[in-house]
């Protein structure tokens, strides 16, 4: 069974199309990336499938159940400039809302919440910073604690809104290490992804998006330049073996 | 350690201000009247549940709504009194509900069309306003009611409270604080991060509506006594001083509370001394000389702090 199933997804924005009948089925256990230009609908398609953003049609399937049913089995981690880090809470704190949910109403958390977060920090090598005050943190350590909050939800399907993005090399390997973690586990991930360079490395699978989806499969097929160009307007001149940056990727990445 | 020794002195210095100022109070001769004891209780109880109510507002980003919310209760008051005379209850029941169709208004016009919100809300906020004085001016032009004292909803009066108010407002903001306190984790969590909440299975819209209630709740409790214009200082002055102090979230909100306290107390007090000085504009006043010492004098967010901070860096370079 697939773990994740889109069928006909469009979004619409103020009448203008910004997910065109959208088609995705993700099996379990792979990695997968989405990646596209600017305003390619990246986040919206994330969004759109969470329930978190109206739909003007289509529908998603999370292991072959709606998704007010598979809740419990999908977690989330929303791009990090999305909140506001001067909040006053610590790491922690963060980290437990994770454990929200099955806390249930009114239940305040506990020794086994705190165990269970500090478990997590650890997978994302940020023990140390526990008890801190999350404005003092660095991007990629916003990012790891965002992490640790979906990892203590022990979710079966993830969504991870740009996780790489504008995070130092310590970060990204972190995040690596603990997707492939995941997915050793029998979880799958999918990933918005902007680092062309990366995907062949990181990825099983790739979606490549631009309104339409332009392909989606193995990375090793999907992956060309031919589709490349399609998606990307025909601005990316690189080869997808090559690892030397080139102004182009850049280009295309921003 | 540092911080939590910071709040600790912030609320120790606050209980001497007090306890200062009701001995100073004593030395000029000012007589402890009933009134004055229920104005500075009202006024005081009023500044807690808004110093705590107001903080989630203020973390959510959202302080102008608070401004649009009492803006728009003064039609509701108006035509209330049109409807039912000069019943306290009726007022409020107007005042609440014209607040609840603005808050709805404007996410209306948000969701409907391309105005973003903080237009919407200044949209809403001026017309319902306008609306509000163009009714009050009607009803002090008929001959039956020129003595309606519907003015105090626009500046606020402290004398206008009762012991019946007092009841009220401690009934009233007794549920408000127990409600906050019950949904204390899934509040932090929408303030924090909606998107995640929602994710989650949270009843997002139930809970974001339920914050928007009570602010709307506490804006109406206040309107007698710090007006439609400045009740929503009394909302974020507490917090955004609070925050200057301390980190974490239940040490912001009951901070918030004492600030709150403190304001309402000695600006309703001194304006129940009857030297004609407008309540709303005297809690105002106090709550924004708090703002003031927190912006300056917090230690690590203040701005002496971080002057020194720059420094420092710089003279060690």
């Amino acid at each position: 069974m697939n773990a994740l199933e889109v069928e006909d997804l469009t979004v619409a924005y103020h009448q203008k199309p910004v997910l065109w009948d959208i088609d995705l089925s993700v099996p379990e256990g792979v990695l997968a990336a989405i990646v596209g230009p600017n305003g390619a609908g990246k986040s919206t398609l994330i969004k759109a499938v969470l329930n978190l953003i109206p739909r003007a049609s289509g529908e998603a399937r999370f292991y072959g159940k709606a998704y007010t049913a598979a809740r419990s089995l999908i977690g989330y981690v929303p791009q990090r400039g999305s909140v506001d880090w001067d909040f006053p809470t610590t790491v922690i704190d963060v980290v437990t809302m994770g454990l929200y949910g099955r806390l249930g109403w009114f239940k305040r958390p506990g020794q086994r919440e705190r165990e269970q977060a500090l478990h997590a920090l650890e997978q994302v090598g940020l023990t140390a910073f526990a008890d801190r005050q999350i404005n003092q943190l660095s991007g990629g350590q916003q990012q790891r604690t965002f992490l640790a909050r979906a990892l203590v939800q022990d979710a079966h399907l993830y969504f991870m809104d740009e996780p790489f993005a504008a995070v130092d090399a310590l970060t990204e390997r972190a995040i690596v290490n603990v997707l492939r973690e995941l997915r050793g586990r029998g979880k799958t991930v999918i990933v918005v992804h902007h680092d062309l360079q990366t995907v062949p490395e990181y990825f099983d699978y790739v979606a490549l998006l631009n309104v339409e989806m332009i392909a989606f499969g193995p990375t090793r097929d999907v992956f060309t330049e031919s589709n490349l160009n399609r998606a990307y307007g025909g601005r990316v001149g690189f080869l997808a073996q090559s690892r030397t940056p080139h102004p182009y990727d850049r280009l295309a990445a921003d | 350690m540092l911080r939590s020794r910071a709040a600790i002195i912030a609320a120790v210095t606050l209980a001497c201000l007090i306890a200062l100022l009701a001995i100073g109070a004593w030395g000029f001769g000012i007589e402890y009247s009933y009134t004055l004891q229920t104005v500075a209780i009202g006024g005081g109880l009023l500044g807690l549940i808004s110093g705590v109510i107001g903080s989630f507002g203020v973390l959510r980003q959202q302080s102008l709504m608070g401004d649009a919310i009492s803006h728009a209760a003064l039609p509701g008051v108006a035509i209330a009194f049109l409807i039912a005379g000069r019943e306290l209850g009726a007022l409020m029941i107007g005042a609440g509900i014209a607040s609840l169709l603005g808050v709805y208004w404007i996410t209306a016009v948000t969701q409907t069309s391309r105005i973003k919100q903080d237009t919407a809300m200044g949209i809403v906020l001026v017309s319902w306003f306008a609306f509000g004085i163009a009714l009050l001016s009607y009803i002090q032009g008929r001959p039956d009611a020129s003595q309606a004292g519907l003015d105090r909803f626009i500046f606020g009066q402290a004398a206008a409270i009762t012991a019946e108010d007092v009841r009220l407002i401690t009934v009233i903001g007794t549920g408000l604080l127990l409600i906050t306190a019950l949904f204390w984790k899934e509040f932090k969590l929408i303030a924090f991060n909606y998107e995640f909440a929602a994710a989650n299975g949270y009843p997002v819209r139930f809970l974001d509506a339920l914050l928007s209630l009570m602010i709307v709740i506490t804006i109406v409790l206040g309107l007698q006594l710090a007006g439609v214009i400045l009740m929503v200082g009394l909302l974020i002055a507490p917090a955004v001083a609070a925050r200057q102090w301390v980190t974490g979230l239940g040490a912001m909100v009951g901070l918030a509370g004492v600030f709150g306290l403190f304001a309402g107390m000695i600006g309703s007090g001194v304006s129940a001394l009857d030297v004609g000085l407008p309540t709303g504009p005297m809690i105002i006043l106090i709550a924004s000389l708090i703002v003031a010492i927190a912006l300056l004098f917090a230690p690590e967010r203040g701005v002496i702090a971080q002057w020194r901070r720059t420094h420092q860096t710089v003279s060690k370079e």
